[in-house]
């Protein structure tokens, strides 16, 4: 079930990209205090403000993000569609703070974290978000157990890991068996096929118990009935333990599942 | 801890590093085998020259040598008395070394040394060198019946009741002939400059070089107050090598061909004290060979007892009976500082005041030994820079897998890992490397060490050619010494080298854009 969100144009005197004014159409913004009651509750939890970003390539300056807003709310489902380009990808790797904007802020639990030092940031994406890839993007060299702990061997100092290895095993074991994986635990990702490998990567992107879970694609390189199968998972994660999702795809079948839907059409939110 | 997991699955899964790092293996292999040839044979070089010497030697400038040592030796002690081990006094001077083969003379240039038997083995090793056990036990001037050497069967009292008995019967046999012809008219003797002042000297050898019959009738008159079946001269201790020969036999064999053994008699000319020097002569026995297997020391050395050669050279003042003595031996205690102790002495008898002057052993052998300290620190720069070659090998290696690991550094920036975290994956990485390189290069090394002897057989047997010459070097097996700390070094310098060629790429690597290494296919 999608809900059309409330978008309202934006001055477009707030743009400082100099090629998006003569270019693009006028902004918008998504916000959530304008939703209907119904889920309004939704305390935000990720928010994005006039985020702009440009690639280059070569000589040329490309924008694929013009001035995007949207928030995410506590507990809330979040897809964001659009077609390949548009620059959903990029909005979540943003998100991620994998990358940082080029204007425009980004903010997480009422803190901005897009300027924050590089040390906090890594900290951030270890201990409060987790991501799954279209790709799945597990390390070749670790098994399923491994790859799941990976995240906490990150985050701990070796003695730290030391001192909580045995509970990190169980939570990841736990994890693993959530996700219908706990037969496979010794397998190298060569050795699984495309819809473990993703689950694994949900194992792992939950392992340190993050506040919100941004999944790019998760099911995009999966067959339908797999990626019904991952969907589903999602969508338990996010009822049973309200774990916040923004979801990127261009799938607007999968889409659907989503409690809520931001349609991203060349670098700016447009209606569903 | 991730860190360390990825390093260990890493070395365990990339066999092209661990084929880079072979070179690093291969230098430190290397490296240790020849520092520990190098290090033996300076070793046995060290333990060889200073075989002869003492530790500190005061040497006496002129071939008058010192005149009052025993006032000199009290100074010593009474200087350095707290590390004295023992002293002795020698004299040498250059002799000229003559004996009998076959008939005809040979002559030898030698360095005769005259030291007092009791006390010259306390302070060098020269007692180890000895050939018979006895004397290794004790030096003795005295000839043994037999037990030398078993290459010197025919050697001691035995060997010398033979030879004179088989010498007295041809000249029997000769006397016997030339009476037979009916004596043709006696030549005058030209006298041979022979000076003779040994009061014991009337060999037979010594009319022999004038092959007369009168000369010879003369010797077995003299011969009366000397015997050669049961009397000995003075004893001497030859160098091996002044009186032998060594040569391969057709299958390959060493095979020593001794001119003269123990048993036989010898005759020294030497310069007596005194300006313009004579030269004087004298009879001696050769008692024992001298083997240290340095062959300038077993080429040219004689030793003789220091009273004997003092009384000969006309050292021994008249008035007060001491003998002068043309250099002091001086022994110290183990681990004693060689250098201060050297100093102290300088200090108490200044070079420009008196005559004689104060070295250690490495001071007299100074040149040889820096020459071979040279060819060891050339070797190992030599080698260590293949090491750092290798480098470059691993350098590359590198680059190469951290391209070829893009994405799992994207993968491991995505899930929060800081560039230092990922810098510090590779050069972890690059340790370890070192580590597996450098550990399998010490063992291979270390083995290779051990077994060095069997390695040179089995290469003479496939090549046919001796890594060794035992003629040449004096080794039946080629020595080595396996320094910790050597080994320590160079592990450790490996190691270094294959951090700091990890470096750039690690760099590189922490420098990664996490999305840009994540799209990276």
């Amino acid at each position: 079930m999608s809900k059309v969100t409330t978008v309202r144009p934006q001055a477009s005197e707030r743009d400082a990209s100099p090629h998006a004014e003569p270019l693009r159409g006028p902004h918008f913004r998504i916000d959530a205090a304008q939703d209907p009651p119904k889920s309004a509750p939704a305390a935000r939890l990720m928010e994005a403000r006039d985020v702009r970003k440009s690639y280059r390539k070569g000589s040329v300056l490309v924008p694929v993000l013009q001035g995007v807003n949207a928030t995410a709310g506590d507990g809330e489902f979040m897809a964001i569609v659009g077609k390949s380009g548009s620059g959903k990808s990029t909005l979540l790797h943003l998100l991620a703070t994998l990358d940082a904007p080029d204007g425009g802020e980004i903010h997480f639990q009422d803190r901005r974290i897009d300027n924050l030092p590089a040390t906090q940031r890594d900290a951030l994406r270890n201990c409060e978000m987790g991501v799954v890839f279209q790709f799945y993007h597990l390390l070749p060299e670790l098994t399923t157990l491994e790859n799941t702990i990976l995240p906490a061997m990150i985050g701990c100092s070796v003695t730290q890991f030391w001192g909580k290895r045995r509970a990190l095993r169980r939570k990841a074991l736990d994890l693993l068996e959530q996700v219908g994986l706990s037969h496979r635990l010794k397998h190298r990702p060569s050795e699984l096929s495309g819809g473990e490998m993703q689950r694994v990567a949900i194992a792992r992107a939950l392992l340190n118990e993050p506040k919100i879970l941004l999944a790019d694609e998760p099911t995009g390189n999966l067959d339908r009935q797999t990626g019904v199968q991952i969907m589903d998972l999602l969508r338990s994660l996010n009822r049973n333990q309200k774990l916040t999702i923004v979801m990127v795809t261009h799938d607007s079948a999968i889409a659907k599942q989503a409690d809520r839907v931001v349609q991203l059409v060349e670098g700016h939110v447009s209606h569903a | 801890m991730y860190k360390m997991l990825l390093c260990v699955r890493y070395l365990r899964t990339r066999y092209i590093a661990l084929a880079s790092i072979i070179s690093v293996t291969l230098g430190v292999a290397t490296m240790i085998v020849v520092n520990s040839v190098m290090c033996g044979f300076q070793h046995e070089m060290h333990k060889r020259l200073h075989g002869i010497l003492s530790d500190l030697v005061v040497e006496a400038h002129s071939m008058e040598g010192i005149q009052d040592p025993e006032s000199l030796v009290e100074e010593i002690r009474d200087e350095i008395g707290d590390d004295l081990v023992g002293m002795t006094a020698t004299v040498h001077i250059p002799a000229m070394l003559s004996f009998k083969v076959r008939g005809q003379w040979m002559t030898k240039q030698v360095n005769l040394i005259g030291i007092d038997e009791k006390s010259y083995a306390n302070v060098s090793e020269f007692g180890k060198y000895l050939l018979h056990p006895e004397n290794r036990k004790q030096l003795s001037f005295d000839l043994h019946e037999r037990g030398y050497d078993p290459r010197l069967r025919e050697a001691g009292w035995a060997y010398r009741r033979m030879k004179v008995a088989q010498e007295r019967y041809y000249e029997e046999q000769m006397r016997k002939l030339e009476a037979a012809s009916e004596g043709e008219s006696a030549h005058e003797t030209v006298a041979t400059a022979t000076t003779d002042v040994d009061s014991r000297d009337d060999s037979p050898f010594n009319f022999e070089i004038g092959q007369d019959p009168f000369l010879e009738a003369d010797a077995e008159n003299d011969a009366r107050t000397f015997d050669a079946m049961t009397q000995q001269h003075v004893g001497i201790v030859l160098g091996i090598a002044t009186s032998n020969i060594r040569h391969r036999a057709s299958d390959g064999e060493i095979v020593d061909l001794f001119l003269c053994k123990p048993g036989d008699d010898v005759k020294v000319t030497f310069p007596t004290a005194g300006t313009p020097p004579q030269a004087v002569s004298a009879n001696f026995t050769v008692c024992d060979f001298y083997e240290s297997k340095m062959s300038e020391y077993d080429s040219t050395f004689a030793f003789i007892p220091i009273g004997q050669l003092q009384y000969l050279r006309g050292m021994i003042d008249p008035q007060t009976g001491v003998g002068a003595v043309s250099s002091i031996q001086i022994k110290l205690k183990e681990g004693a500082d060689l250098n201060a102790a050297r100093d102290r002495l300088r200090e108490r008898f200044p070079a420009e005041v008196f005559p004689y002057r104060v070295q250690t052993w490495k001071d007299m052998q100074g040149p040889l030994l820096a020459a071979v300290q040279m060819e060891t620190t050339i070797l190992n720069i030599l080698l260590f820079l293949i090491i750092a070659v290798a480098g470059f090998g691993i350098l590359a290696t590198f680059f190469m897998i951290v391209v070829e690991k893009t994405r799992d550094i994207g993968i491991l920036k995505s899930l929060g890992a800081t560039s230092r975290g990922v810098m510090s994956i590779f050069l972890g990485y690059g340790l370890s490397l070192g580590f597996v390189g450098s550990g399998v290069g010490m063992v291979l090394g270390l083995l290779f060490v051990v077994n060095i002897n069997r390695i040179a057989d089995v290469l003479e047997t496939i090549t046919g050619r001796e890594v060794f010459d035992p003629t040449i070097y004096y080794f039946q097996e080629i020595p080595t010494i396996i320094q910790a700390h050597t080994v320590a070094w160079i592990v450790a310098g490996a190691m270094l080298i294959a951090v700091m060629a990890s470096v750039l790429p690690a760099l590189r690597a922490a420098r990664m854009h996490p999305v840009e290494a994540l799209r990276y296919e």
